[in-house]
């Protein structure tokens, strides 16, 4: 069998996953299908079954029920070879750190029966490709968190592998290792590499995925490319950001009117309404006239592209957090 | 910032599937082994660029050792007569390996918690390899605290009358409790969240090593606590080297003191048959 043929065509494929704890249903009846050389973004809310898809698909645990298949592989039957065709970035840095960094890849590149030879030589490409050549003999307890990151990547690349999953890979890092990472990213991918991204920064799933699935409570409840998704939720959207929480209320109203019928979304600590309009620049002047009119003073006002975020809150009812979600008021 | 190539690998990367497949020609016994030797190589590193850690494991018994054998030693007595730092010694050596297991417990919980026991799972290496390569490199260290160890009791004046014989069964007795407590090091280390929760276990291992025949002939306590230091399996071991190392003994007359050297082997043995499957059922539960 061939590297690349898979029974499906797809780089990842799960049907119908469920996996059952004690007291929670995580994965319950999950869907996905990857294809090859694409990174394709898994978003939810926390505990939405995001982590468990990953550790299913990585063979790390057992499913109850369905099929998942992996570089063409079926997980349940042979992980020992699925193993040997994908790479795992948890959530957190999972180097040694009582090695170096070149120390690490060639522990990690012998375990993965390279030889010591080519598990040598490897490292070195490695630690060239991500930077990492200078600080390659200090002790990983020296690392920044984003050499870390970049450190625990190329060690999950040492096969070069098939599908590679990344579970929240940028969680914790500050903007400049986030991009490095972005970077990594986009450079495997263009080396033919699957990627399976978990996030929960919206930004990062429209930066580099083609494809979104989005998870609630275990399922997929959307699949399409991240422009689609933000069409399913409609086009622009109307922003007000009200000087006086107390009148939040009456621009909700205002706009309300304006909108015609569409979602309002009222987020009281940012003092935000927000709405989806039809005429875009009709819309604009109507709130603004209708507030000054009113006497009603305006922080900011203007008209925007829906995020990622507008989708999640469409598609589950809350936002990526679920303590905070703000209000949703129907029209 | 990072430049990255378009094809990332110049290095001929073997591709499981098409090649050999991730065993590369050989058996799965060889990789158990070259696995093993990977896991224990890189253990082995740690304290080849740390080796003052093995100074600071061993900085509570070589403190006790002084403590107890100058502070307490002068009032000491040893029934049925005898020096007591000669007595003191096996006993110290015993109570090392057995706090040993500690050491084990908070690198497996420290690898878990860090992912590098996940990272480890989702790679193609025998899964035995993760236990039996910790276990071995333990071996290893424990040998060479013993060393240490012994040398120190050495430099004070502690002797070994036994013969050589008699002190390498005496030092085989206390790698084979080490290596018994393996797994209850890897199965603790598993059990407990976080390494914060293991540094916690300390408060049971350290009255669990002083209720035994280490410091003091359990003869000499009271009657309920001396039947469970002389049944505790650090007891033996202590006591069969003592008599292996030609020390004082001061066993009192019970059983499982006559019978030390016996139980110095059944203990251990008893041990890994009951913490050996619940550690490796522990590790194939991570699965579920």
């Amino acid at each position: 069998m061939s590297a690349s043929t898979s029974t499906s065509g797809y780089a990842v494929l799960a049907e119908g996953v469920v996996k059952q704890y004690k007291e929670k249903r995580a994965l319950d009846g999950f869907d996905l299908a990857v294809r090859p050389g694409t990174v394709h973004g898994l978003l939810g809310p926390n505990g939405a079954g995001k982590t468990t898809a990953v550790r299913v698909l990585a063979t790390l645990l057992r499913y109850d029920a369905g099929r998942a298949e992996v570089a063409g592989l079926d997980v349940a039957r042979d992980p020992r070879r699925v193993r040997g065709r994908i790479g795992l970035t948890g959530q957190y840095a999972a180097v040694d750190e009582g090695l170096t960094g070149r120390q690490n890849l060639e522990m990690f590149g012998r375990l993965f029966h390279l030889g010591n030879r080519p598990a040598r030589q490897r490292a070195g490409e490695l630690l060239d490709r991500f930077g990492l050549t200078e600080a390659a003999d200090k002790a990983a307890t020296e690392y920044s968190g984003g050499m870390r990151r970049r450190l625990d990547l190329a060690s999950s690349m040492i096969l070069q592998p098939d599908v590679l999953f990344l579970d929240e890979p940028t969680t914790g890092l500050d903007p400049r290792s986030r991009g490095e990472v972005w970077e990594a990213v986009r450079a495997l991918v263009a080396g033919g590499t699957t990627v399976l991204l978990t996030t929960q920064y919206l930004e990062e799933a429209d930066r580099l995925a083609s494809h979104i699935t989005v998870i609630d409570r275990g399922r997929a409840i959307a699949d399409d490319t991240p422009d689609a998704l933000k069409n399913r939720v409609g086009g622009d959207r109307i922003e007000v950001v009200a000087a006086d929480p107390g009148d939040l209320d009456a621009v909700a109203k205002t706009v309300d009117r304006v909108a015609g019928g569409g979602l309002v979304v009222t987020d009281t600590p940012t003092r935000r309404v927000h709405a989806q309009v039809a005429d875009r620049v009709a819309a604009l002047t109507e709130v603004v006239r209708s507030l000054q009119d009113d006497g009603i003073a305006v922080e900011d006002i203007g008209l925007r592209r829906p995020s990622l975020d507008d989708v999640f809150l469409r598609l589950t009812g809350h936002g990526t957090e679920n303590h905070d979600a703000p209000e949703v008021a129907a029209a | 910032m990072t430049t990255l190539e378009r094809n990332p690998a110049t290095t001929d990367v073997r591709r499981p599937g098409d090649g050999p497949g991730p065993d590369r020609g050989h058996g799965l016994a060889y990789w158990a082994v070259s696995d093993c030797w990977n896991i224990t190589r890189r253990t082995l590193t740690h304290y080849r660029r740390r080796p003052v850690a093995i100074v600071w494991q061993l900085g509570f018994p070589i403190l006790s050792l002084l403590l107890y054998g100058y502070v307490f030693g002068s009032a000491m007595k040893v029934p049925g007569g005898g020096d007591y730092r000669e007595f003191l010694m096996p006993g110290m050596f015993a109570m090392t390996m057995a706090m040993g297991f500690m050491n084990t417990a908070v690198a497996v919980v420290t690898d878990a918690s860090k992912g590098v026991v996940d990272r480890f799972r989702s790679m193609p290496m025998a899964p035995s390899a993760f236990a039996s390569g910790r276990g071995a490199a333990d071996l290893v260290v424990a040998a060479a605290e013993l060393t240490i160890l012994a040398v120190t009791a050495l430099l004070i004046g502690w002797r070994a009358d036994g013969g050589v014989p008699g002190a390498l069964g005496a030092f085989g007795l206390l790698l084979l409790l080490r290596f018994s407590l393996i797994w209850v090091g890897v199965w603790l280390g598993m059990l407990v969240p976080t390494p914060e929760a293991a540094g916690g276990l300390y408060a049971v291992a350290f009255p669990f090593t002083m209720i035994s025949s280490t410091f003091v002939s359990p003869s000499l306590m009271p009657d309920w606590l001396g039947f469970g230091a002389a049944w505790n399996p650090i007891s033996s071991t202590a006591t069969a080297t003592r008599e292996l190392f030609g020390n004082p003994v001061a066993g009192g007359g019970t059983w499982v003191e006559q019978h030390a050297l016996l139980m110095a082997v059944v203990w251990p043995l008893v041990i890994t048959l009951v913490f050996l499957p619940l550690a490796v059922r522990r590790f194939q539960r991570l699965s579920r």
